[in-house]
């Protein structure tokens, strides 16, 4: 018989405007591009800016059959905290549905004061959490909160272990250089005032490299998920 | 192309298309390499519609149909498609699809949900005009309150028109078939309009591997001549001609003229279905053919499914599948021979109505003993999880007194 069958279950929820489903895009790219499996599938109402968002991100190390939104993820990146505190989200509470034990990556740069309830559900899921100070990050790093995405995308795949960093900048590359990935009619408008803030595309690549290894050298730094047990400075890849 | 628009193009501009070369579509389905990549739903029709030799495109926008339509702006813009522009409204695209396949040409449009509503008296025109077309149809909520998610009760409403009907499940699925629909469409015996549907998002929106043939490689040019009738034209013979019994009433067509164009439209639909299978092989697919209980169901359901009976395997249990691949021609020799000796079948749909458990029970009833069971459903947008597939088979095994 062929080895187990391995399935990473990723939810993303955030806000319209945020790059929630171009970090989809990425990783899950990334993860093609590195020889693994994936998928994934966006879930927004009307594009508009400060909207939920969610997105699905499926890895695995066969082929996916399945499709549509991820009911009982693994992983949880909340690209924001309003998502949290201000119930921005499709699935309310954030948590809904995370298997035992599973990893969660918030943007803000404390922890949130999650509410009584909240909080002994999450610790009896015995739920990991991270705070990634990703907007701050994309600030000081690419000069611009519309990195945000990145940042994000560079924690989880420390995270996680996978898709390695040379597979994820073939992935931005594709995603702002090669031949663009079709995301939606709204984010292709945003494309154009992205594009207009850096003058030249090589420029918003590099930028945007660099907020994704800076993430990814935090996450280290703190020793989240498959670098808690990392050997020899490879990552252990969380099951 | 409009005058504005062609005068920007450069004089040496050559349209894309003109230098694709043309293929047995047969060679380019069956042995044509083909290379791998990873995209979304609407860029598989894209890809599709880039390799189908299509000569007008009409669109209107429609969420989550939009970014197909969009596309085909730029492979209009390349020159792979030799006219398109954004009609009034659905009615208005559906009429006016109707008439560029009257004059001859391989005509194209997608939309979703409640713009298929909107465009149905015209859709529902089509089958009757003989008009060879492809509608291409992402499923999203039709009812109030306004959605945009998938469910595919729309199908429900195509089923009864003399329309043929593919349901992709993934995103190769709306690659092949869209160009499948294309050369079925317009064989001399069916001279039929067709639909593919998909379901919006979860496919649409979604990346997955699909494995197309070189984008050099185009499938031959329609020929307007090839045709089960001449382009019907109501003022004129013979649809308008005569005021006699029986073939004329009034101003209108007799019944007896209109019972048998039906009968000839309907029985046209499942003349189609050689074709299918030449193009996308059998119109079911089997898993596990000797299992008792098996999963039928088309579309997204067939992914949710397809993940559950690996799940089941990993536990040592043996259970079936079945994909509809096209719901019209509707399989019905090919489902009453898969599930001869079955004892139980669940019908995974993403509607309320439950339209797909209510053909196969009609297929299935006087041939078989085993219990068909209509569900899980899912509706309003909604997915299903595998983990929903496996308590329903846990449940009737335990409503049956069977031990899991």
């Amino acid at each position: 018989m062929a080895n187990t069958v391995k399935r990473y279950n990723v939810r993303m929820a955030g806000l319209g405007g945020q790059g929630v489903v171009t970090a989809s895009h990425i990783i899950s790219n990334a993860v093609v591009i590195s020889g693994g499996f994936s998928s994934l599938v966006p879930f927004f109402g009307s594009e508009k800016r400060n909207a939920p968002v969610e997105s699905y991100v499926r890895i695995s190390n066969d082929e996916i059959y399945e499709i549509g939104e991820i009911v009982y993820p693994n992983v949880l990146m909340i690209f924001s905290a309003q998502v949290i505190t201000l119930g921005k989200s499709y699935t309310m509470p954030f948590y809904t549905g995370l298997k035992q034990g599973g990893e969660i990556l918030i943007n803000n740069n404390k922890p949130i004061p999650f509410i009584p309830d909240e909080a002994r559900e999450l610790e009896e899921k015995e739920a990991n959490i991270y705070y990634l100070p990703a907007t701050e990050m994309a600030n000081d790093v690419a000069g611009t909160e519309l990195a945000t995405n990145m940042a994000m995308c560079g924690a989880m795949a420390a995270i996680f272990g996978m898709p390695d960093m040379n597979s994820l900048e073939e992935s931005v590359k594709d995603r702002f250089i090669g031949k663009g990935i079709v995301v939606s009619g709204g984010t292709a408008a945003l494309d154009s005032v992205i594009e207009k803030k850096f003058a030249k595309k090589q420029k918003l690549l590099e930028a945007n490299m660099k907020t994704i290894k800076a993430a990814y050298q935090y996450a280290i730094d703190n020793k989240w998920g498959a670098q808690k047990d990392s050997v020899d400075g490879k990552p252990v890849l969380v099951v | 192309m409009s005058d504005t628009q062609a005068a920007q193009k450069k004089e040496e501009w050559v349209p894309a298309g003109d230098l694709q070369e043309v293929k047995d579509p047969e060679w380019l389905f069956n042995e044509a390499p083909r290379e791998q990549i990873f995209i979304t739903g609407s860029e598989a029709a894209r890809e599709a519609i880039r390799r189908s030799n299509v000569d007008i495109a009409i669109s209107y926008p429609i969420t989550p149909q939009s970014e197909t339509m969009q596309q085909c702006g730029y492979l209009y813009d390349e020159g792979y498609i030799k006219e398109y522009y954004r009609g009034e409204e659905e009615i208005g695209v559906m009429s006016a699809l109707g008439g560029s396949s009257r004059a001859g040409v391989r005509s194209l449009t997608a939309t979703s949900g409640p713009g298929l509503m909107r465009g149905m008296e015209a859709i529902s025109s089509w089958p009757g005009a003989r008009t060879p077309l492809v509608l291409l149809n992402m499923c999203r909520v039709i009812n109030t309150p306004l959605a945009i998610q998938p469910d595919n009760i729309e199908i429900s409403f195509l089923l009864n028109t003399g329309i043929l009907h593919a349901h992709a499940e993934n995103q190769q699925d709306f690659y092949d078939y869209s160009i499948a629909a294309f050369l079925v469409s317009e064989e001399v015996d069916v001279t039929l309009p067709a639909v593919v549907s998909v379901d919006g998002f979860f496919v649409t929106h979604a990346r997955g591997n699909v494995k197309l043939w070189d984008e050099k490689y185009k499938i031959p040019p329609r020929d307007g001549w090839r045709s089960a009738v001449p382009a019907m034209d109501n003022e004129n013979p013979p649809a308008r001609i005569s005021r006699d019994a029986p073939i004329q009433k009034s101003n209108f067509i007799s019944y007896h003229m209109h019972a048998s164009w039906q009968q000839e439209v309907f029985a046209a639909v499942e003349r189609s279905a050689k074709y299918w299978r030449k193009y996308i092989g059998d119109l079911i697919e089997v898993v596990n053919p000797d299992a008792e209980e098996f999963f039928v169901t088309s579309g997204s359901a067939v992914s949710q499914a397809r993940e559950a009976v690996r799940q089941e395997g990993e536990k040592g249990r043996n259970v079936g599948l079945i994909k509809v691949k096209t719901t019209r021609p509707w399989p019905k020799l090919e489902l009453i021979a898969a599930l001869k000796n079955c004892k139980r079948i669940l019908v995974p749909e993403f509607n309320q109505a439950g339209w797909f458990h209510k053909e196969l029970c009609s297929t299935m009833y006087g041939h078989i003993n085993a219990e068909i069971i209509g569900g899980p459903r899912v509706y309003g947008g909604m997915t299903m999880p595998t983990e929903m597939l496996l308590e329903w088979l846990a449940d009737t095994r335990k409503k049956a007194g069977e031990k899991i």
